[in-house]
């Protein structure tokens, strides 16, 4: 309230909700993963679909998802958006980039930040890696990956996006 | 697959909304502010508080404000025996519809009382405003009985 006589236009009106959150058992093992520097996801016995996160089950097939992958550090821009606005509370500053990646080894993209790139040059299909915090750092987090930067590898077709092997395109594809 | 501890933690989700009033709510809360109550008057006659924009029979603009008193008398009420942190007060209270002297129909806010045994329907109450007022229905801290507050 800069100047008391302003009559009132705006209240301040937040909703907090607190949680106890609990990751469930395959929620569980991709996070404690995480604590070793692994990106994991299960495949699916049934459609062989890699999932990540996973979450115990196979969406279409509504089956339990138990084999454990250990997937790729590198992945597919899948689609992205460039954040112009800043986010209340949100420490990046924009303009930053938010992506759909897809994991080599995976068939499903996850989100994630792409940075230590050019925005304006940032395209689908194009090859990233992660960077991860110093080992000290690791938690049960996703944010132990910091972020992904664009590699040198050329784009992947967008047909062949999320079809690719852990070995990347010159594997075998999954 | 290998047995792993199942993972939880506490997690805190939060909406950081900011709302426009409009010119009746925020004319109300700008009462409030100086320790003032308005509402507003209908095209039949009666005084709503808080005010509301639009009139509830004909949907005109209301624009006829009115001061009601500071005082008023339980319609009805609920006692709650163990507050919740979000709530107005950390002792037990009720919540009542409460109206106003100057009022033709009541507005809900929280009373304070000793026990709920204090209470009943048709009890004199009386504001009780927060220390420091900032445009906010919380401006009114809560109503206590009218005889306790003198
Ligand atoms: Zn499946």
């Amino acid at each position: 309230m800069s100047d008391a006589r302003e009559p009132v236009t705006g209240i301040e009106a937040p909703v907090y909700l607190q949680y106890q959150f609990t990751a469930g058992r395959a929620p569980s093992r991709f996070l404690s993963a995480l604590k070793q520097g692994r990106l994991t996801g299960q495949r699916c016995p049934g459609c062989s679909q890699v999932y990540i996160p996973p979450r115990g089950a196979c969406p279409a097939c509504g089956i339990a998802t138990e084999e454990e992958v250990t997937l790729s550090n590198k992945a597919t821009v899948q689609s992205f958006t460039i954040v112009y606005i800043p986010i209340p509370g949100n420490p990046i500053k924009p303009p930053y980039i938010v992506a759909n990646l897809v994991p080599d080894g995976a068939n499903i993209s996850f989100i994630h930040l792409l940075s230590e790139c050019v925005n304006e040059e940032v395209h689908i299909g194009q090859r990233v890696e992660a960077v991860w915090k110093p080992e000290a750092e690791w938690d049960y987090k996703m944010d132990n990956i910091l972020y992904y930067k664009p590699l040198e590898e050329p784009d992947v077709p967008v047909e062949m996006i999320g079809k690719l092997g852990v070995d990347g395109l010159e594997g075998k594809q999954s | 697959m290998s047995p792993t501890e199942v993972l939880s933690e506490a997690f805190e989700l939060g909406f950081t909304y900011t709302r426009s009033t409009g010119p009746v709510v925020g004319r109300f809360l700008t009462g409030l502010r100086d320790r003032r109550i308005e509402g507003v008057r209908a095209s039949d006659g009666r005084v709503m508080v808080p005010p509301m924009e639009y009139d509830p029979d004909t949907a005109a603009a209301l624009d006829d404000f009115v001061e009601v008193g500071q005082q008023g008398e339980i319609v009805s009420w609920c006692w709650v025996s163990e507050p919740r942190k979000a709530h107005p007060l950390q002792q037990p209270f009720a919540w009542a519809m409460i109206r106003l002297d100057g009022a033709d129909v009541p507005m809900i806010h929280c009373v304070s009382a000793a026990s709920e045994d204090q209470l009943a329907t048709g009890a004199r109450v009386q504001v009780r405003w927060a220390e420091e007022t900032r445009g906010h229905i919380a401006d009114i801290a809560c109503f206590e009985l009218a005889e306790v507050a003198q």
